[in-house]
């Protein structure tokens, strides 16, 4: 007798359980900001994606894919919107129109669909050789609210971090210098480095920089350009 | 005769071109001659006894070699006193550049302050007690400066804290921000903590002026020459343990 009683209200409630459920694993809309921490670094073209667990953008202690070389070391992001595109991601590209100052901020929204659960960003820093500020398949909450979530520098492990202008272009020796960075940073630098014995992509172990903008090992400057980590900041409403 | 108030909730149900008619209507006619007769009821304000509410605050020094000035403890209304990307208030650059904490305490927006008497060493911890009364003081700030830098410091701000319940504790580890109001050039007499002993303030902002995250110190070891300082003033992230109690 009780269980007749009760049960339309429990039918009631399962199938509002059932519609809350579904209702935030249908789609979802996310309000992200990335902040760019650091006085000294800028970020290249941004690229976020929600994409399936089966997918990454990149992953620590593997070889950087091709498209992931093109972004890390000379910012270039639509292999990698292609490769994600083709993997049916939801994916937002250069929502800052270009560089990321220091200190700076970007927003943007995302709608993901149900099977993209997972958020990964890129962006070349610069100056660096093939540095990028990354987040791996970080699992979207289905509750709503603010997460924040902090941000580390890694290092591709395709380019030595040899400290030179040079050039952005993948197998090329040497940092892109886009015009807005180009009085920051030195010139006629004999190198760090010629060597990348690790190529897989791993934690940026940071620049060494000189204090010689003329000359020296580096044309990186030591008291601007160098950073701790974490170097950016994400803040992620659910709606 | 009706106040507004109610006349207002009547026609709530009607549509909507017909409120806005009649709301134009009555706002007409109380211009005209009927102010005097619009009778609002009492308003009753609900006598409750201040509350007072206490915190504890333990702050450990996480660093080798840089000292912590007086830590700068306030509660105030939701707002924060610095922000990645935003230029430091001159209270704030006194802070971060020479580790006097009084005018950042003095600041008019704060509701309670605390302050801690004296530096707080490499290894070392310090407790503060702040209390309040005072139902908007939710939000914390905290801040102290590195002293063994140009214008570093760490801390946190707008920190929303009144959801803690009794004996319920909160804790963070903090990274070091620039003030962005002083060039990191280490140089000699730019640094007031002990490592050098030289000017703290200086009002000239010679940096990028806005607030971000400190790159850490480079020191003369590592390739700096115009720096006083040595390998032994490096820091990384983070630099200081809070742990906020709230004891009543």
């Amino acid at each position: 007798m009780k269980v007749i009683k009760k049960s339309p209200i429990k039918a009631v409630l399962s199938s509002l359980t059932l519609a809350l459920i579904s209702s935030t694993t249908m789609a979802q809309e996310l309000s992200i900001t990335v902040t760019n921490l650091t006085q000294g670094l800028h970020f290249t073209p941004v690229i976020t994606a929600a994409h399936n667990s089966e997918n990454q953008i990149f992953m620590s202690g593997q070889m950087a894919t091709s498209e992931l070389q093109a972004m890390a070391e000379g910012g270039d992001i639509s292999g990698l919107a292609n490769l994600l595109s083709n993997a049916d991601a939801n994916i937002n590209e250069n929502p800052a129109a270009g560089l990321l100052a220091p200190t700076m901020s970007t927003s943007f929204t995302l709608t993901n669909e149900s099977a993209n659960t997972h958020l990964s960003l890129a962006a070349m820093i610069l100056p660096s050789n093939d540095g990028f500020v990354g987040l791996d398949s970080w699992t979207i909450p289905e509750e709503a609210g603010t997460y924040t979530v902090f941000l580390n520098a890694y290092d591709a492990g395709t380019e030595a971090n040899n400290e030179l202008r040079g050039s952005g272009a993948p197998g090329e020796a040497g940092m892109p210098v886009p015009p807005p960075l180009d009085t920051s940073i030195g010139m006629n630098g004999t190198g760090i480095t010629d060597m990348e014995s690790n190529n897989k992509v791993h934690i940026h172990r940071g620049s060494l920089g000189d204090d010689d903008m003329t000359a020296g090992k580096s044309d990186i400057n030591n008291s601007v350009q160098r950073w701790l980590n974490p170097i950016a900041k994400l803040t992620i409403t659910v709606q | 005769m009706l106040t507004f108030n109610t006349f207002q909730k009547i026609t709530n149900k009607v549509t909507r071109p017909l409120l806005v008619a009649s709301l134009l209507t009555i706002g007409l006619g109380a211009c005209n001659d009927n102010t005097a007769e619009v009778v609002m009821p009492p308003v009753v304000t609900p006598v409750t006894p201040p509350i007072e509410v206490s915190y504890s605050i333990t702050l450990t020094n996480l660093t080798y070699a840089q000292p912590l000035s007086p830590v700068a403890v306030a509660l105030h209304g939701d707002s924060k006193m610095w922000q990645v990307g935003q230029a430091a208030s001159a209270e704030l650059e006194k802070l971060a550049e020479g580790g006097d904490n009084s005018d950042f305490i003095a600041l008019a927006t704060n509701i309670a302050t605390t302050s801690g008497e004296g530096p707080v060493p490499p290894g070392a911890s310090t407790t503060l007690e702040i209390s309040t009364t005072d139902p908007m003081a939710n939000y914390f700030t905290l801040a102290t400066m590195l002293v063994n830098t140009n214008d570093a410091f760490s801390g946190l701000t707008g920190v929303d804290i009144s959801t803690l319940a009794l004996n319920q504790e909160k804790s963070w580890r903090l990274n070091v921000y620039d003030s962005g109001t002083e060039k990191n050039d280490e140089a000699v007499g730019t640094i007031p903590g002990p490592a050098d002993g030289g000017v703290g303030y200086d009002a000239v902002r010679n940096d990028i002026d806005l607030v971000g995250y400190h790159s850490g110190v480079v020191s003369k070891d590592d390739g700096l020459s115009s720096s006083v300082l040595t390998q032994a003033h490096r820091f990384d992230n983070p630099a200081v343990k809070l742990t906020i109690t709230r004891t009543k």
